[in-house]
């Protein structure tokens, strides 16, 4: 809101800065906060626009193969542990609500409900890749990694992995269309690790945010960096919203 | 805050229409992180059931759904001002542009010779 406005009425309660002057952190470039708060907005959406189009690019692979060799990456998905995918994807909904909180914080000017707020974020998003790492784990542990290690046996003899082969009792694969599990993995690993390098930037900068948070550099009005590294956070969290149901949800009945 | 004649005024005085810092209250994400957990609950749930096709598109929707809550509440894009709300919709315009034009390209291909 510009200031004349408040003035004319005589509102001091939402005159956040001291009239005719400008707070510290207006760049002078801007003419008000609100143009400054408006264009680094701007600013970050573009960012995120162009991860739109980075992550993009991979959900349209996986479309593509995924019709193109459609009962391998049935198959392999039956490799994902929907148990292990729900707790992540709640995690992840929970530390979203947590950095909405922390943005309202934030803008309240609490300084220790900032700190929690981004406390019990990073907290979850450590959460998150520890799950993350877990299913990897199993991951190695089969020889579903692409690679010189990759092994397609669960593929061409199911029976060979009595858990998977007891819950969907998948049939044998021909050779050729068995190792086309590897590209299945092989975007599932990309997918899911871009996703996690997301994430493990942004607990990075989280790490970083809190102690700021704790000197009180984010509540003093200048909420903008909270503000924009909320909408990154929540960005990651809609990303992991379409690869929960994509790769471990949608080939359960085929 | 959202007073019709605080934002009469600035116009008058021939500002462009800036936008009033919207403080979205904790209830609200309350509420909206709620929505989200039922939604995931929901689309595990319907994953259990075999409903052939129809499978990946409810799956799909809710996931659309969900998203959609959190771009414009968790995110603010509802509380925005049109250029935001516009970089948004031109986003995700563009990125469906790109998907058509790819899977018209890769149906095509081979059209007549299946």
């Amino acid at each position: 809101m510009s200031d004349s406005p408040a003035i004319a009425h005589g509102a001091p309660t939402e005159a956040e800065h001291s009239h005719g002057e400008h707070p510290a952190y207006q760049r002078h470039h801007f003419e008000t906060v609100e143009q400054q708060a408006d264009a680094t907005n701007f600013a970050m959406w573009l960012f995120l626009l162009t991860e739109i189009m980075f992550f993009g690019g991979l959900f349209c692979a996986y479309l593509i193969f995924r019709n193109w060799y459609y009962p391998a990456f049935v198959a392999a998905s039956h490799q994902l542990n929907v148990g292990w995918g729900t707790a992540n994807t709640a995690v992840l909904i929970t530390s979203s609500f947590t950095m909405a909180m922390g943005v309202w914080c934030a803008e309240m000017r609490k300084k220790s409900g900032l700190v929690l707020s981004l406390v019990l974020t990073f907290v979850l998003g450590l959460v998150f890749l520890g799950i993350k790492t877990i299913e990897y784990h199993e991951k190695w542990e089969k020889h579903h990694i692409p690679g010189l290690h990759y092994s397609m046996q669960n593929f061409t003899n199911p029976q060979s992995d009595p858990d998977t082969y007891n819950e969907y009792h998948d049939k044998p694969m021909a050779l050729d269309m068995a190792r086309h599990t590897e590209l299945y993995f092989f975007l599932y690993f990309a997918m899911t690790g871009m996703h996690a390098v997301h994430m493990i930037i942004g607990i990075a900068i989280l790490g970083f945010m809190i102690f700021r948070a704790r000197a009180g550099a984010y509540t003093t009005g200048h909420v903008t960096f909270v503000e924009n590294f909320g909408l990154y956070w929540h960005f990651v969290d809609i990303i992991w919203i379409f690869l929960f149901p994509l790769l471990y949800l949608i080939s359960r009945h085929q | 805050m959202n007073e019709q004649n605080q934002h009469g005024e600035a116009e008058q005085q021939g500002h462009q229409e800036e936008h009033e810092h919207h403080i979205v209250s904790p209830l609200v994400y309350l509420a909206i992180v709620g929505v989200l957990l039922v939604g995931t609950a929901l689309t595990v749930w319907a994953s259990f059931i075999d409903l052939g096709p129809w499978n990946p598109v409810i799956a799909l929707g809710i996931a659309c759904t969900k998203a959609t809550l959190v771009v414009l509440f968790f995110m603010h894009v509802k509380y925005s001002t049109k250029l935001t709300k516009l970089t948004v919709i031109a986003g995700l315009f563009t990125f469906m542009a790109l998907i058509g034009m790819t899977l018209t390209d890769y149906i095509s291909r081979a059209w007549g010779r299946w």
